[in-house]
């Protein structure tokens, strides 16, 4: 069983190009990533796209399908109709670097400015107790392939290249959250950072992210607006805040 | 053509961003040197990525009878005693440091009641004893070793006043050559990916954690990076491979829809109580229990139904036994006409366990059928069927520093290294193999370069690599390289696959030689940025030296054992088990010998009931015992 399929792609770099018309077979059960390298084997030798699992585990195939973020290794050829023509282009919150490959190197410059986790100098190796229950809750944005699928869609940088200095973006914010909820982690400011230099007061809560998270990580609900909240009620309630400058301490957050 | 070429020095260079790769990486920076760490992806998405099941170490959190010792043998049984002891034995000692380490690091593994780490059962193991983070420890392993090197690059950052001053991530660049002056390894040449221009690594230590090799084989688990550089450069470097004929084919991998065609599918899935049945509805694997295995695995349903409650009085289940025996069984059926629809057999958890724990235990795994096959795995029965998972077979290296036999400043670790499997790997060695492995990578190559002398780059060197880059620009009128990768693909997938006998070995051979002309005549299309059939091109040469040296050695082994069986040699032979076969290359073709085995000392021999020790060691080797 097989069916052929109308793909528009995006052909070029950063400052030249544009969308090439192909037909291409798709067989059975086939995913977009099929098709991409079957086009490349064929039509296009030198089609340059990122992937490396075709599993949904690694993250790599990022792109914009039908204008949607999207990892082409989980998108079904069967979702689209007969006739439809497919339209593929590269991640637009991110410079083009050829074809459906984009300079991703912002998200690493971020994860840098994330301060690391802090084992606490007094549990030895092996000596960790921790409630399943306690872990679950940073293991779920633990769970996070890094595919930027929720950088790129994230309203405050995808058309502001202007905000990219000032915000971290959805990722790194559970990243943050991450930490902040990890049992042992002993940074006691993540909160704060978070909002004062990471940009988390830039965020207006539009779940853009948690739509298009292919782990289906609740970024908004889980970690995004607890941090808010709690970064909210330390500054503008005046006991805490109170409690915060006089005990020098924000482990209360 | 006029091309630029990056220059960059460094201590230690580490070919490979996966668990070994960073971990040596970890080990060597923490001893005070510079290190560049080389992927040829983006960092962080190493196959290390699609590790599932675990991490094995014996720490006894959930049964506290584990301990080193039983791990040990576990290992070595499962290779069938062909695994170099001392690697055998470093590795079951120092996994659980390992792990625990990682915690230090932040990693979060899931939980027994006490809070301790959780461990479940995996094949071959005796007692629980895998770490792991649902379905996903793999991607926890990686992403930890990922925030440690960026923990390090912070600390740098605060010291030194730059991050990577002392340890930097070059991704998306291929390594093309190991370069060498005066006997020893003095750099490496490669290009990036991205813009293609060239980079001369000079250090005087080269750490390979390049991964394995499936994507030589057309069933694969593996990503596109599988593709055996490290094995290939080694081998050109001067270095040797040993055991390159156990390849193991995982017994579970998905066989619908055609393209994800090999995709792994958890051991967990049997671990947690998955069984497998043929089309007749029958648990098939109560008929392929070996010999040797016969003591330890239950014989009936009701004992191996038990033995999930109850294991200190029941046998295991035979769907636990090691990879290659379950693989081999999988394969039988299938031959027998008793197969699923789509040419597997099938594996059913659905009615074993209740939706919600199937989801909780195994959530990419429901993720995976649900979404690129239709498949609910909490109603309905999974097809699987073998699939190239796993190269045994590697770099011959010293156990203790990861130093590659022969080429001094070399050192591997991971799949690409040799020996810790024998003839087959255990689940979630691999993940513990790399953390072992990697850290001892590191200090070894940290001791070697403290006594290194300098040992500059020559130009004629350098004009040899560039040469080489370029050749496949200059030549044209030749065949492009998608289709002989397919060709390549099938030859290994039909003659050197699963099952094999001397006249398909011999057979592919010729056909591994005729395509090697085809290779290097190999011409491509566009320009050197980011182009795939460039980077094909190089990644041909090496998957065309791993599988020849598969095939030789395979036509060589005259028994069947682990990862490698023989129709015409259908039993496990002691003689055989004396040996390793090691490949070298001499410039055009792939050569063979075998070299004895180390014989393993007093203490660890005496960890083995004499009996079992007698189905594997020949009567002579009994009498003499371990070496004093």
């Amino acid at each position: 069983m097989s069916r052929k399929l109308n793909l528009r792609i995006f052909r070029g770099n950063s400052t030249d190009g544009g969308l090439v018309d192909v037909t291409v077979e798709a067989l059975e059960g086939e995913v977009i990533l099929d098709v991409i390298h079957r086009v490349q084997a064929d039509q296009m030798n030198d089609l340059a796209v990122r992937w490396n699992c075709k599993a949904g585990k690694c993250g790599s195939c990022s792109m914009e399908i039908n204008g949607k973020p999207r990892l082409a290794c989980m998108t079904r050829v069967a979702s689209f109709d007969e006739g439809e023509t497919v339209t593929i282009t590269p991640l637009r919150a991110f410079p083009v670097i050829r074809d459906l490959v984009t300079d991703v190197s912002f998200n690493y410059k971020k994860a840098m400015e994330v301060r690391a986790y802090e084992h606490p100098a007094d549990i030895k190796p092996g000596e960790a107790r921790m409630q399943q229950i306690d872990v679950e809750r940073s293991q779920e944005f633990r769970k996070c392939i890094e595919c930027f699928l929720c950088q790129d869609t994230c309203h405050v940088i995808r058309d502001h290249e202007e905000n990219k200095k000032s915000f971290a973006g959805p990722r790194f914010f559970i990243r943050i959250a991450e930490l902040d909820m990890h049992p042992l982690d002993t940074l006691r400011n993540r909160k704060q950072t978070a909002q004062e230099e990471h940009g988390l007061g830039m965020c207006n809560i539009t779940k853009c992210c948690t739509e298009v998270c292919p782990e289906g990580i609740h970024i908004t609900d889980n970690a995004i607006i607890p941090m808010k909240e709690r970064v909210v009620d330390v500054k503008y309630d005046p006991l805490r805040w109170l409690g915060s400058v006089i005990r020098k301490r924000d482990g209360i957050l | 053509m006029n091309i630029s070429m990056g220059r960059y020095n460094y201590d230690v260079v580490v070919v490979g961003a996966g668990g070994a790769g960073l971990r040596a990486a970890v080990e060597a920076r923490e001893a005070g040197l510079s290190v560049a760490i080389i992927c040829k992806s983006l960092f962080g998405k190493a196959h290390t990525v699609m590790a599932e099941g675990g991490v094995s170490a014996s720490m006894g959190n959930v049964n506290s009878d584990d301990n080193w010792m039983v791990h040990f043998r576990d290992t070595m049984r499962g290779g069938k005693f062909l695994s170099h002891y001392r690697m055998a034995e470093l590795h079951a000692k120092e996994a659980p440091d390992r792990v625990w380490e990682l915690e230090t690091w932040g990693a979060l593994f899931d939980r027994t009641e006490e809070g301790k780490i959780s461990q479940r059962n995996f094949g071959g193991h005796e007692y629980p004893r895998l770490a792991h983070v649902g379905d996903r420890t793999g991607l926890e392993l990686i992403r930890t070793m990922q925030q440690k090197i960026v923990a390090l690059q912070q600390k740098d950052g605060r010291e030194h006043g730059d991050p990577e001053k002392f340890i930097k991530v070059f991704a998306e660049l291929t390594v093309t050559e190991i370069l060498k002056e005066n006997g020893k390894v003095s750099g490496i040449y490669g290009y990036w990916r991205e813009s293609g221009e060239e980079v001369l690594f000079s250090a005087p230590a080269v750490v390979m954690a390049t991964g394995g090799i499936g994507k030589t084989f057309k069933i694969t688990s593996n990503s596109w990076e599988g593709t055996g550089d490290g094995h290939a450069l080694a081998l050109k470097a001067g270095g040797r491979l040993k055991d390159m004929e156990f390849i193991q084919f995982h017994p579970t991998g998905m066989v619908w829809p055609p393209s994800v065609r090999g995709l792994l599918v958890t051991e967990s899935v049997r671990g947690d109580g998955g069984v497998l049945t043929n089309s007749d509805g029958i648990r098939f694997m109560f008929n392929y229990i070996p010999d040797v295995f016969k003591d330890k695995y239950a014989d009936n349903e009701p004992e191996a139904d038990r033995w999930y409650a109850d294991q200190a009085n029941n046998r295991r289940p035979p769907e636990l036994l090691p990879r290659d025996e379950v693989a081999r069984a999988i394969n039988a059926e299938v031959k027998a006409g008793r197969g699923s629809p789509h040419g597997g057999v099938f594996l059913d958890v659905s009615k074993r366990l209740p939706a919600d724990v199937i989801k909780k235990k195994l959530p990419s795994m429901w993720h995976q059928f649900y979404e690129l096959a239709g498949v609910d795995i909490t109603k309905e029965a999974m097809e699987v069927g073998p699939t190239c998972h796993y190269v045994m077979g590697g770099v011959d290296v010293d156990p203790d520093t990861a130093a590659a036999i022969g080429v001094p400043g070399l050192f591997a670790a991971g799949e690409v290294a040799g020996g810790m499997h024998g003839s087959n790997r255990l689940g979630g060695n691999s993940l513990s193999d790399l953390l072992v492995f990697g850290r001892r990578a590191g200090i070894g190559a940290a001791a070697y370069v403290k006594s290194a002398e300098p040992n500059p780059v020559s130009d004629a060197s350098i004009a040899q690599a560039q040469e080489k880059i370029a050749k496949p620009f200059t030549q044209s009128g030749g065949e492009n390289a998608y289709t002989l990768h397919h060709e390549l693909q099938e030859l290994t997938q039909s003659l050197v696959g699963i099952i094999r006998t001397k006249v398909e070995l011999e057979e592919a051979l010729v056909k591994i030689a005729e395509l090697r002309e085809r290779i290097a005549k190999v011409s491509v299309t566009g320009g050197r940025e980011f182009n795939p059939g460039f980077h094909l091109s190089f990644d041909l040469d090496n998957m065309l030296l791993v599988a020849e040296s598969t095939a030789i050695a395979g036509l060589t082994r005259e028994e069947s054992r682990g990862g490698h069986t023989r129709n015409d040699f259908p039993e496990m032979n002691p003689v055989w088990r004396q040996v390793n076969l090691v490949c070298t290359y001499d410039g055009s073709k792939v050569n063979v010998q075998k070299t004895p085995l180390p014989t393993m000392p007093k203490d660890l021999f005496d960890l083995f009931d004499i009996h079992e020790l007698e189905k594997y060691l020949t009567p002579e080797e009994i009498t003499k015992g371990g070496i004093n």
